[in-house]
This record gives C-alpha cells, structure tokens and sequence, in this order.
C-alpha cells in the first residue's frame, strides 16, 4: 500500500518537473517583448470593446496609440470617443504628447416619421431585423428613407443608450451616449448621425433625410422635409446646405439661433434641450403623442 | 414513374383555379406606367420626353449595358412625365407614364392572327431580333433573352429546354398559353433552336397539365426535334437548375450558367413572345397574367398591355374581396407582396394572387426542434436552418461557407418548416450581406 | 380595407406544424400504453399520468415564473418527455421519484438550456439515467407481468430477461442452460424458480421490464405509425437496430455458448423504445440523413458494448446519450449532397 502512495507521488512529481522544464523553456523561445506603455494604456481605456474608435478593441486601439506615439510622435487622428477627452489625456500624457481637444458628440435619430406623423400603410410581417425589412419594401409608411422601428440600432448599442419607444415606434437616445457609431454603421439607412453634443447639450438638427420631392415626401410623412428652402434663406451663418430638396444643418457652423426651427413649415427641424421660448410663442403643435415621449425622456432620465 | 429533380422538393397544394379559364384580352386603361427596370440587369433610359407623342410598339427606353433589354410603348398617346413610381419592388423608380389615345400602332407589326411558320430570319438577324424588340425571359426572373441566346466562346449549346412546368401553385398563364397558342409557342421553340444552333429541343410540362401535354404532342409531330416530357408535379421543377437535372440528368455545378452543361432553358411565354417578335416583328408590349385567390369570385387569365394598373386586373376579377390581406405579384412560392395595389404590370408579372387576411399573416414562429425538415427539402442540397441561425447571428463568413449563394430562394424551406421559422428571410438578408462582401473583396 | 401584409416570400406555409409532430408521437405512443396497462395494471396509469401532469407543471412553473417569457406546455413536447419518462421506469416506482424524475427532465435537461428545441440531451433518457443512479434499488426492482387488474399486493418483483442473463453468465453457465432451464434459488426456505420468457411472450411484452419497453410489436406499430406520417425517417431505428443485429450476430457465430442470439438482444430491454422513440427525437438527434445513419451506427455498437462487456445489464439509454453528446459534431461534419457537386 505504502509502495503504491510513493510511487505515485513520486511519477506525478516527475510530470510535474518535466512539465514546467518544457513550459519554461518554451516561454523563453516565444517570448514576444512588447511595449510595456500598451499595457499601461490599455488599463485607462474603457475596456468596453465597443469599436468606437475604429479598431476591433481597446487592446488593439492601445497598440495603435503607442505605435502611432512610436512611430510619428504624435497620436493625431486616434480618439477614444466613450472615454473622451480625459482619457485620451491621460493617455497622452503616459506616451509623453498632448492630446488634442475633441468636441463630445451624441447619436442623433434623424427622422420623425413616429406612427402619428408617418401613419402605417401596410403591415411589415417578417424577421424584426431592419436590414431585412429594408431589402423587402420601403417600410410600413412608405417613406423609402424613414425609420423602419425594428430597432437594430438598439440591438447594435453595447451601452444601452437608445431605446425604442413603443408610442411613436422610433428610437431615442439617451444622455449616456457615448458616440461609439455602433449604431450608424447598424441602421441599413444611414438615418443615424454622430453630432455635436453642443454647449447645454443643445443642438438644432433637420430631423429627416428623405431626399425625394416636397408632395411625395409629405404625402407618406406630416413632418418631412420638403426641401422648401426657407432655412436655408433665412440662416445668417451659411451653416444650411440644399441637397436633392432636403436641409442639412451643419454642426460645427451652427450658431443654435432657433430662426430655422421656427421657419420650417413641416416642423422638421428639431431643437433639443433648450428652453421654452416665452416671448414670442411658437404655433408648434403639440400632440399627445410628443408629449408622451417627453414625458419618457423625463422618466428615462430620473 | 415520371422524371423529376435529385434532391429535394416539396408538393404544396396546386389551387388551380383559373386553368380552364381562356385568356382574355383586357382593354387597356385610360394611362399606363411603363417602369424602366423591367428586366435583370441595369435600368433602361428613356429616349422620349414629356409631351411627345408615341405609338403601339414604338422604342420608348433603351437598355444600354449587354444585360438590360429594350422597352417599347404598350400603349398610343402622349407622354405625360417620366417620374417615380411605387413599382412592384416597393420602392419608388423612375417609370413612364403615358396618357392613352386611341390604339395606333407603329407601322411593320404584323396584326393578323395568322400562323407564319416558315422561318425565313437567319441566326444572327434572329438574335438580334429578339434583342431590338426586348424580349426577356417571362418565367419570372426577367433575364435578357438575347444574353441567352449568344453561347459564350468555348461552350456549346446542346440542347434547347422550353419550360413549360409552372411548378408555382395557382398560376396557370402559361398552362393557357401552351393549350390555346401551342402552335406558336412550338414555333417560337423552332426559332430559338435555329437562334443557338441546336438540333433538339424538350418541353417539360407537369402532368397536372394532361390538355396541354396532349395538344403540344399532337402538334410536335409537325415539328423536327421537339419533344415534349411529361414529368411528376414537385416544386421548384421550374428552376432552372432543377428543370435541366430533371430532363436531361445534368447538374450544373454551383456559381454556373446552365450552358456549362450544354443546356439553354427558355419559359413558353418567352418561346412565344420570340414568335411574335420574330415572324410578326412586334415587341415585347403584352403578356398572360393569372388573377387568382380563395377569395376572388371570378379567377382568370389575361392578356394584359405592360404597364396596366394591377387595379384594372383586379376589377375585371370583381373587385378586391373585402377581408384582402395581401397582394402578391407571382406565385405564392416566391413572388412578391405589393405594397400597394396601384402597381403597373411588368413583363415579369406572371400572375396577381389575392391572399385573404387569415392567409396573408404568418404563423407565430416558434423554437426550432432541429427536425431537418428543410435540409431534407430544399433542392440545392443546402442547409437553410444553418445559414439562417449564421445570418441571424451576423455571422456571414459562415454563411458563405454554407454556400448561401447558391440558393434559389424557392421558400421550400420555409413553406416546410414546422416551427414556421422565417428562414428563406434570414437566407436572403445573408446572401445580401455576402454579396456585398463578395463585391468589396473583388475590388480589391 | 385592412392594412395589406408585406413580407418575404414564401406567402404559403405547409401543414406541418410543431404541435402536429408532437402530438402524432404521443399518439404513436398509445399501443405500448395500452400493453403495459394490460400487464402491470393501474400502476401503469398512475406512473403515466403522474410523470405527464409533473413534466407539465414544471415547465409552466418554470416558463412562468423563472423565465418569464411565453407559456408553450401546450406544444406537446412536455407531453412527450413525460410519456418517455414513465415508459422508463418500473410500474411500482415510488411517486415521489417520478417527481423527482419529472423535475430533472423538464427542470435540468430541458428549460436549463432554453426549452424546446435546444436540450442537447434526450431529456426523459436524462430524467431516467438520473434516477437509474439516484435510486438503483427502485429503479431495477421490476415487477413481474401479470393479468389485467391484478391487486398490488400479489404484485412480485423479478428481474428482466437481460439482467438475469448477466447474473447467470458471471457464474459461468452456459446461454443455452440458462434459457433453457431457468434458474431457482432458495430464500428463507422459499423456492422461486425463474425461466426466461419465450420469444412470442417477449414479442407481446410478457416479460419483466420498464412500462414502456415489454412489448417489441406495439413499440414497432407505434414506429410505423410514425414513418407513415412522416414524423421520423426510417435512418435512425434501422442503423441502430441494424448495427445491434449484425454486431451481435458476429459475437454470437464466435461463441454462442457466452453470447445469446441476436433475436434476444432485439426483443428484449430498451431496444426497440429506443431505437423508435428515443433516438428520433428531432432535438437531440442529428439532421441530415446521412447523420442520421452514423448516430444509429453508433447508438447500436455503444448499446452492445454496454450490454455485453459493461456493468448495467441494459445500455440503450447510455448509448443514446452518449452518442446526443457527438450529434453537434456530427452535424457539423456531414454535410448533405450539394446540388451540382458532382458534374455531369
């Protein structure tokens, strides 16, 4: 019995010994000698592996920044959009450079067609995956260019930062947006746009991209834009450009003076977070239903 | 036993209804709206404006690349605009619409009733026939007929296969066509034998349809080289590939045209539209559509102008049944739901079916109990359970490892499964996606 | 006018339905049912009901209160696995076993990887297996056959053919004495005396056994019924069934003094429950036909192995799920016949 104990002991040791002999040995041949600054980068990213900044994850997004450092000295064109400009600070300062100042951006769902605005034409039944419901048809409003509300953009977001609302049945995203694109690249219409946050948050948008004539778009839709021009005439900052009959605001010239919003004869320039305008009141037709969704956002944000 | 295809294949109900109803020409409507993507291939561009004048059968839009095909006027009348329209893709395409006037038709057409059946064209003036006048393969899939019609370098055409099997259910155009218009259509056959240099030509017809199996035998005899098979009722035999594994036992290898095994296939409609444009010179303008339904109180077959409101059809079969769900363009097997019911007729449409609204709403789906069902049917040998859990889980080098463009998306899967799992949808969004892939790679 | 429906096509569904296959097996189900309740009497309707009405229960509690989501024990499926269950197990098992059982079929071997549809394991062969090891002695207890409504307290318990075949052939007598003579051994100065049944008595079930494995004809008839309709293919029962036939027959042309007949091994034990009811199960079998041939294969050599070398006297339940744990791989490497692979 004794025998057996010792025997067995002794063998397992021997595997054991032999083992780690081969393993060291192996260690040693493949080393791979790496920048110990990846690592020490990697550990102030988010590790959220979202694929925000274009590469598959944080790890390899470090190796960029230290090679980028490495090589050009400089991490110029490399931005973490979830972390933001503190860690890329950080980041920056553990390679030795500045890093550059980037404006935050947020998601912005870029169409209004809800049910009420947009009413259901035919009824989509099928997969709830908008890439295929945009293969099939032009969606159940019709509107070849509008939200189709299976909510793949939801699916795509890691951060949980949009939602469908079941009232008017398009997305909406939430403040913890963290501009990551997931969501862009996702929606088989291009209706998602990464904007500037703004300062307050307070951005003005055309809250549409349907590029077919004024009759036809409004025909499917209360709310499109029908490429009337009148924004465009009365901006004072060139920050409006027309293209195949629809607005388009840009961000970074965009002053937020509100003229457009209230010149739009469709409402379908949207202006976020600022505050209710007193003096001169604005005939913008409040339904229940955007009265729900404000009531949600409120809720969501609580 | 009667021949069929290898692998696969399901029986669905045949719902017939309108076979032994006689083509009727319809009268066509006060205005037409004639799409410019009416055929495989690149969009035809219009060569007429708004406000000219134009007649019956007058070139109104040219196909400019090597796949695309000519489309002439259906109508006579004036030419209102060239706009978008809703067409049966359920987007909105560039489409001509016309104000009709009277019925004057271009000079050169041939009218008369009259069976020509001396073939006096020689190959290449037969070739180029059928491309001037737009004729395209009526089957369904709309490819340019002409394309087929030219053997690329290397390859030889062996044998003509006309595909009379509508293997669709309630469809029955062609089932019409072969019995009314059996003569023409074999002569159409002669042609198109004469246009590829082949000596043999078989129609395969479906032994649901004995009448026209019988009218064509009988007539065959007065033609050299034609013969006519009967083969068993199973879907999809109309496939290309499965209609040329079922005559003549070849198979054509995956990602190949079918002249790779020396076949050509042709549908009956097309055999008789080269007819017309051959021997009478007139173009593509009209086709056999089957307005059919559970619901519809009076089904039939119509000979209908291209560009007619589906809407006119509909009326002629008594109006649209008040429980409609759903419009398809097609057969129920793999045509297509309209969005909206003022959509024009295309040389594609081969029928409008008329689903009521407990038909028209899927089954629940529900979990799949790994049957393999729809390996045991589907045609092409494939797994569609698998490419639709890779597509569903985005997985698309998978995809198309499990060779997912190799489907014919005959929807025998779907129509089989028992947990009714939308599986030909997730197909599709896979071969979409991987086509894409397929695309980006081949530019690099 | 109603909304018009758009979607992909097909635009017609087939009459196949989840519901139609599972209720077609339950059907297939009620000639063995109807034979144990014709041997073992009301016990048989006690462990049939008892393991149905425990599978169900779990599975709403589970899909109700745990998961959540929607109800579906009205599928068929929990009907199924309870069915399954009791046919595995001796007539005179304690209630609280079977719910013991029922609870590990449904709980553990199917809601825990997501229902219906993705158990990689048979889940009544999980439930059985389970309380095979639990609870041995009740499990292999099993009471001999007697006329319809026999009162339990004559009820006595004996061993299967298969298990006493076992036991003799360890002390080293031959399978012709054995099946021949019977054997008798004395206890408390008692004589019991057990010969194994004739063939035509094993054929209708007149044999010791789990409910649902005596009768080798109303097994096939329900097997039968089931090809009919379409609801299993022929592949699995007759690999399986097949390869038991052949393994055992070479075996038994080498020695047949230490291996019994083929015909023996086919009618008697779990074989044919097996082989028609427990191998074609959709879920954990696999998919494509050729699949099918191999998982058979496999079923019937791992079933003779357990038998003849291993320590339990019975291996088909082992044996399928041994070869469940190989399907995904099978599925993955068997691929059907593409169209067109072979040209011309």
């Amino acid at each position: 019995m004794n025998d057996i104990i010792i025997y067995s002991v002794i063998s397992l040791s021997l595997i054991g010994i032999i083992a780690a002999i081969i393993l060291h040995l192996v260690a040693q041949k493949f080393k791979v000698i790496e920048d110990p600054r990846i690592d020490e980068v990697e550990e102030i990213l988010p590790a959220a592996n979202c694929g925000g900044c274009g590469f598959p994850g944080c790890r390899n997004f470090s190796e960029a920044l230290v090679k980028s450092a490495h090589d050009k000295k400089t991490i110029e064109g490399l931005n973490c959009p979830v972390g933001g400009n503190d860690v890329m600070a950080i980041a920056a300062e553990l390679l030795g450079l500045a890093a550059e100042e980037k404006e935050p951006l947020i998601a912005v769902i870029r169409c209004s067609g809800s049910h009420a605005n947009a009413p259901k034409k035919v009824h989509y039944d099928g997969p709830a995956t908008c890439a295929f419901a945009h293969n099939l048809s032009s969606g159940e409003s019709g509107c070849p260019y509008g939200c189709l509300g299976c909510g793949d953009c939801v699916a795509a977001c890691d951060f949980d930062a949009i939602y469908m609302d079941k009232t008017t049945g398009l997305p909406v995203v939430k403040d913890n947006c963290v501009a990551c694109g997931a969501c862009v690249i996702a929606c088989p219409r291009d209706i998602i746009e990464l904007r500037n946050r703004g300062k307050k948050d307070r951005k003005i948008f055309v809250s549409c991209i349907n590029e077919e004539k004024g009759g036809v778009a409004r025909k499917n839709c209360r709310v499109a834009c029908i490429g009337c021009s009148k924004c465009f005439n009365v901006c004072s900052f060139d920050a409006i450009t027309m293209n195949n009959n629809l607005a388009y605001i840009d961000y970074e010239k965009c002053k937020l003076c509100r003229k457009c919003v209230v010149e739009c004869p469709t409402h379908a320039i949207h202006e976020l977070n600022f505050p209710a305008r007193k003096e001169k009141k604005v005939e913008v037709e409040k339904t229940v239903e955007s009265k729900k969704v404000a009531d949600n956002a409120a809720e969501i944000k609580k | 036993m009667l021949k069929t295809f290898k692998i696969g294949g399901v029986h669905p109900e045949e719902n017939k209804f309108s076979a032994d109803q006689p083509a009727e020409v319809l009268d066509f409507s006060k205005q037409v709206i004639i799409p410019l993507s009416q055929s495989l291939g690149a969009p035809s561009k219009a060569i007429v404006e708004k406000g000219d004048l134009i007649k019956v059968g007058q070139l109104i839009a040219k196909g400019e690349s090597f796949i695309s095909s000519n489309i002439h006027s259906s109508v006579s009348g004036k030419v209102l605009k060239v706009d978008q329209v809703l067409d049966q893709s359920g987007y909105r395409r560039p489409a001509i619409f016309i104000n009709v006037d009277g019925d004057e038709w271009i000079e050169g057409i041939d009218r008369s009733s009259e069976i020509k059946k001396e073939i006096t064209l020689t190959k290449e003036e037969i070739v180029k026939k059928v491309h001037e006048l737009g004729i395209v393969g009526l089957g369904g899939a709309t490819f340019p007929s002409h394309v087929k019609l030219m053997v690329p370098e290397g390859k030889k055409a062996e044998v003509l296969i006309i595909n009379g099997v509508e293997c669709e259910p309630y469809l029955t155009a062609d089932h019409r066509l072969m019995l009314e218009n059996g003569e023409e259509v074999l002569i159409g056959t002669s042609i198109l034998m004469k246009g590829l240099g082949v000596n043999r030509a078989i129609i395969g017809i479906e032994n649901n349809k004995t009448d026209a199996i019988a009218n064509l035998a009988k007539l065959a005899l007065n033609f050299d080289g034609i013969e006519i098979e009967t083969l068993k009722v199973q879907y999809p035999q109309g496939g290309e590939k499965q209609l040329i594994d079922t005559v003549i036992n070849r198979q054509v290898p995956s990602g190949k045209l079918p002249i790779e095994v020396g076949a050509v296939v042709n549908n009956v409609g097309t055999a008789f539209a080269v007819y017309e444009a051959v021997q009478k010179n007139k173009p593509l303008i009209e086709r056999t559509v089957t307005v059919t339904g559970k619901g519809v109180s009076k089904p039939g077959n119509y000979k209908v102008r291209i560009g007619t409101s589906i809407n006119t059809l509909i009326e002629k079969v008594g109006g649209l049944p008040e429980n409609t769900g759903k419009i398809v363009s097609g057969g129920p097997m793999m045509g297509k739901a309209l969005n909206s019911i003022d959509v024009p007729v295309v040389k594609g449409t081969s029928g409008v079916l008329l689903f009521e609204e407990e038909e028209a709403r899927r089954i629940e789906p529900t979990n799949c109990i790994r049957c393999g069902k729809c390996i045991t049917v589907c045609p092409m040998g494939l797994e569609p359970v698998l490419i639709a859990q890779y597509a569903e889980s985005e997985m698309w080098e998978e995809v198309e490892a499990e060779r997912a463009m190799d489907c014919i998306e005959c929807g025998s899967c779907q129509y089989t499964c028992p947990a009714a799992r939308p599986l030909l949808d997730y197909i599709r969004l896979g071969k979409f996606k991987v086509g894409q892939i397929i695309r980006i790679r081949s530019k690099k | 006018m109603n909304l018009l429906t758009v979607s992909g096509s097909p635009h017609v569904h087939g009459d196949n339905s989840t519901k139609k296959i599972m209720y077609g097996v339950a059907f297939a189900m009620i000639p063995t049912l109807l034979v144990s309740v014709y041997f073992f009497g009301l016990d048989a309707i006690r462990v049939t009901l008892l393991s149905v009405f425990a599978c169900m229960l779990f599975e709403w509690i589970i899909q109700k209160y745990l998961i959540k989501g929607p109800v579906t024990i009205t599928d068929g499926s929990a009907i199924i696995s309870g069915i399954l269950l009791a046919f595995n197990v001796p007539s005179n098992i304690p209630t609280w076993i079977i719910i013991i059982g029922a609870f590990v079929t449904i709980g553990i071997a199917k809601m825990s990887f997501g229902g219906l549809g993705k158990n990689p394991f048979n889940p009544a062969l999980v439930g059985r297996v389970f309380l095979l090891i639990s609870f041995p002695v009740q499990m292999t207890s099993w009471p001999k056959p007697s006329a319809l409504f026999n009162s339990l307290a004559d009820a006595v318990t004996g061993p299967t053919p298969l298990g006493h075949l076992k036991e003799e052939l360890k002390v080293g007598r031959t399978v012709q004495d054995i099946l021949e003579n019977g054997t008798s051994w004395t206890v408390d100065g008692i004589n019991y005396i057990y010969k194994i049944p004739d063939y035509m008595d094993q054929l209708m079930g007149n044999l010791g056994g789990s409910l649902g494995e005596i009768s080798a004809l109303a097994l096939i008839l329900g097997g039968i019924y089931m090809l009919m309709r379409k609801i299993i293919s022929w592949h699995i029962p007759v690999s399986f069934i097949g390869s038991v036939i052949i393994f055992t027959g070479i075996l038994w042309v080498v020695n047949p003094d230490i291996y019994v007949n083929p015909g023996f091994h086919l009618i008697t034990g779990g074989l044919m429950l097996g082989a028609i009811f427990m191998a074609t199960d959709m879920v954990s079998s696999p998919m494509s036909f050729k699949g099918q041939l191999i998982f058979g294969l496999g079923c019937g050599v791992l079933t003779v192995i357990i038998r003849i070398w291993g320590a339990y006297p019975e291996g088909v339940s082992f044996a399928i799920l041994i070869m469940n744990a190989f399907v995904p791989l099978i599925n993955r490497s068997i691929k059907p016949k593409r169209f067109g692979e072979v040209a011309r």
